[in-house]
């Protein structure tokens, strides 16, 4: 099965002593990570929680810090903080994106259905909550926010449950299209019905009920603080949840409609039923993070809930690992916090974010290390023209910054990030064109002008960008499409693949070996 | 409701329908020929379609016609169409080409699973149309008029132009040409032999790398022209304007049976009809929500489209 590439499966032989090298540096790899596991599996429970608790304090105490911080010093936390737009609010966006790709890896990674269309739930959500809510919605119920949640949750439901039972028949893509299409039909009839508001949508959602203790309201508009700690208590019960499912029989009925419908239905698992429990249950979990996200908007128009976010909800299961509910939490951040980060963008810090950004290549590439060592003559000629590229790239560089400041600025900050950006890059391309050159010989060159042309690109992009400003903010989007091609290459299997399968692939293998199933 | 609406102009509807159909179908030929070999959605065929586009509008521009002056001569505006089909379909086919390079080929070689396939398409799909966003304009894109519309003659009460004559004898032609190719030439029997068995085709000779670079290739020509049909038609492009009309487009294969090369023509043409038919009789704000509620009917009932979905088995 093509799903996990990480499955330890037998070193192959190879001819040269470097390779035996790197395949013994690998197996090393592996058995110290197999002796932690098993070492951190033999740790008593509580010790075990100790870490996730941490983690846990850290991101509650996170947008307080950056409170702190900008009350005293001006600007939030370093590097990390969001300059130009409220770091609470991010992390809240960030939060409702985690909801969403944990409701919808239960569609995909757990059920293996492909849904496109999951930002209608979402929509679905919001828009109950603020139909039921709003005292300025047609129906004008006004109902406490309390009471709305719920109608969206159920109603998310029975969306899923509509959209289902019809079309949980199709297959793979057929079913993938159907669902894209079910999205823009939630969103335009959103914009075509004047009881959602048309266009214009609607406003005075209601908000969680609470006080402080000056009497002002604790889900304010400016402070999303609380609404951040909110959408993080849902996150954590649905993943109690969500963990406590997919261990159960339903999970395991999942777990077999993904890995081989036809069999799971011969083996008397009601896939049907399954597959539209999946669905259900995501559209739940959507409709949930639907609804917190109309509350602290305060008001909803179509243009939140168009296909592109569907696209971004997939992404962020895709990029964080299909099937790993952790993964797919640090996908959300990925696909929300980077475009937003790189919105206030700071040009001191840009080299800051190149060094990020390449450290997160780097770390998806450790995985083909193996081929690092394949060849000494691969690997000169690539630090030679990674060098060329540099010099080059420097000079042109600083000519360039000088011709368009006409100052001559050296800022010795940028120069040593630009270093460390070029090293990594150098690496980067080291082990990219390592992994493309196949046949022997004839690629040198090749690589040592790869290695140039990359470099060079490189590393006179900060010069460049630096003129353009607003540069790097206009081209956010495109950035995130070239990093999604870039991330399906080198990692198809996610940054945090799920590793059930791997280790019950592992486990199999020694039964084997052992002589149980023979 | 209107239903009078739709009866009294029921001749014009079915005209516009069909042209617009027509577009959809040469552009649904795309997604059908690459699904039918590699089994995939082509998400980044919609800007595929988007570079035809701004190239042709490119080049009638540097021929220095149609912004807003007179309308030329009728020689040189088939001159200024030549050359804007072939430099719509150069760009096209070369983006179709360099899109299954970059984002595909890797991929296959790796052996991923097929949900990566799509978001690494994705990523091309968004990176694509967002550079002419970024490097060229977000705003609307005008085309220029190169052919004023003229009735030539009434059919069934509709009035028929000369430009969708030109649109509808154009995509035609077109499609008749790719059916030929494929179920005629060596290098379609290579694209119908890999469609079929992808190991067995390899294992006779066939070059399976080439042959899928052709069929994005071929996918991609077919968008070109349809770029420069779309560009006449509807007169204004943008650089988001791939992605609804890659949906419909997709959609219009899918009706007609995936990977099924007369399913995308009669899906792209059925798709064009009831969109139009639907507008008229509920209005045309709902005009993109008939499309998609039309495709989950017809599923419901045809789970691999009107046609089935057979490239390889296609044999006229």
């Amino acid at each position: 099965m093509s799903h996990d590439t990480l499955a330890p499966t037998a070193p192959p032989r190879s001819s040269s002593p470097m390779l035996r090298v790197a395949d013994a540096v690998a197996a090393r790899r592996e058995a110290a990570m197999g002796a932690f596991r098993s070492r951190w599996g033999g740790l008593p429970k509580p010790a075990r929680y100790v870490p996730g608790a941490l983690l846990l304090l850290v991101l509650v105490l996170l947008p307080v810090w950056d409170k702190s911080l900008r009350a005293s010093t001006g600007s939030g936390i370093p590097v990390i903080g969001t300059p130009n737009t409220s770091f609470s609010g991010v992390l809240f966006l960030v939060g409702a994106f985690a909801l969403c790709a944990i409701g919808l890896n239960v569609v995909v990674g757990f059920a293996g259905l492909l849904d496109l269309g999951y930002v209608g739930f979402y929509a679905v959500g919001a828009y109950t909550v603020s139909v039921f809510g709003s005292p300025s919605s047609d129906l004008a119920t006004a109902y406490p926010w309390l009471i709305c949640v719920p109608i969206g949750i159920a109603i998310a439901m029975v969306f899923g449950v509509v959209l289902g039972g019809p079309t949980l028949r199709l297959r793979g893509d057929y079913l993938a299209i159907v669902t894209l299409g079910f999205g823009e039909i939630v969103r335009l009839t959103a914009v075509n019905s004047a009881p959602l508001g048309q266009r214009s949508g609607i406003s005075n959602i209601p908000k969680p009920p609470g006080e402080r203790a000056d009497g002002s309201k604790l889900f304010g508009v400016v402070d999303i603080t609380p609404f951040y700690w909110l959408i993080l208590a849902f996150i954590i019960l649905i993943l109690v949840l969500v963990s406590n499912l997919e261990r159960s029989r339903v999970g395991r009925a999942w777990l077999a409609i993904r890995e081989d419908e036809d069999a799971a239905e011969l083996m008397g698992v009601p896939t049907f039923k399954f597959k539209l429990w999946a669905f259900a249950i995501g559209a739940a979990v959507g409709g949930i993070s639907g609804g917190i996200f109309a509350s602290r908007q305060g008001f909803i128009n179509p243009d939140t809930f168009d296909v592109l976010t569907s696209i971004l909800f997939l992404a962020a299961v895709v990029i964080g690992g299909s099937g790993n509910k952790f993964g797919v939490i640090l996908g959300a951040v990925i696909v929300v916090y980077v475009p937003e980060r790189l919105r206030g963008f700071d040009e001191s810090l840009f080299g800051a974010w190149f060094v990020v950004l390449f450290i997160a290549l780097g770390v998806t590439l450790i995985s083909r290390r193996k081929s690092l060592l394949s060849s000494t003559v691969r690997a000169a000629a690539t630090f030679a023209g990674g060098i060329l590229g540099l010099v080059v790239a420097v000079s042109v560089g600083t000519q360039l910054h000088s011709i368009v400041t006409d100052v001559g600025t050296e800022n010795p900050t940028r120069l040593l990030v630009g270093a460390v950006v070029l090293t990594l890059i150098v690496g980067l391309v080291l082990l990219q064109l390592i992994g493309l050159a196949q046949a022997e010989g004839a690629r040198i060159a090749k690589i040592f002008v790869g290695a140039f042309l990359t470099v060079l690109v490189g590393a006179i992009a900060p010069y460049v960008f630096d003129e353009i400003g607003d540069g790097v903010q206009a081209l956010r989007y495109f950035a995130f499409g070239i990093a999604l091609i870039v991330m399906s290459v080198f990692r198809p299997q996610g940054l945090l693949p799920n590793r059930r399968r791997a280790t019950e692939l592992a486990d199999r293998k020694k039964e084997v070996a052992a002589g149980v199933n023979a | 409701m209107n239903f009078s609406a739709l009866i009294d102009n029921f001749g014009q509807l079915t005209a516009t329908g069909f042209t617009q159909g027509a577009i959809y179908a040469l552009i649904a030929l795309g997604y059908t020929l690459v699904y039918g070999v590699l089994r995939l959605i082509n998400f980044a065929h919609s800007e595929v379609f988007v570079t035809g586009s701004f190239a042709a509008i490119l080049t009638t521009r540097l021929l220095g016609v149609g912004a807003d002056e007179a309308i030329p001569g009728t020689a040189i505006v088939i001159a200024v169409l030549f050359a804007a089909v072939l430099a719509a379909m150069a760009a096209s086919g070369a983006t179709a080409l360099i899109v299954e390079r970059v984002a595909y080929r890797p991929l296959r070689k790796r052996n991923a699973p097929p949900l990566v396939f799509l978001i690494s398409a994705i990523g091309a799909s968004i990176a694509i149309s967002e550079a002419f966003g970024v490097f060229y304009s977000r705003d609307n894109v005008p085309v220029g008029n190169l052919i004023e519309p003229a009735t030539q003659f009434t059919l069934f009460g509709a009035s028929i132009t000369n430009r969708m004559i030109l649109i509808v004898v154009a995509a035609f032609g077109m499609m008749i040409l790719l059916d030929t190719i494929i179920n005629r030439t060596r290098l379609g029997r290579g694209i119908r032999a890999v469609a079929m068995d992808p190991d067995a085709a390899a294992l006779m000779g066939v070059n399976k790398d080439r042959v899928i670079a052709w069929t994005f290739v071929l996918g991609g020509l077919m968008a070109g022209v349809a770029a420069v049909l779309y560009n006449l038609n509807i007169g204004v492009t943008k650089f988001n304007a791939g992605f609804l009309l890659g949906l419909k487009a997709f959609t219009a294969a899918v009706l007609g049976g995936i990977g099924n090369l007369r399913g995308a023509l009669l899906g792209g043409l059925l798709l064009g009809l009831v969109e139009n038919w639907g507008q008229a009789v509920i209005g045309s704000e709902w005009r993109d929500v008939i499309a998609f509620v039309f495709l989950i009917l017809v599923l419901m009932f045809r789970p691999t489209g009107l046609l089935g979905e057979s490239l390889g088995r296609a044999r006229a």
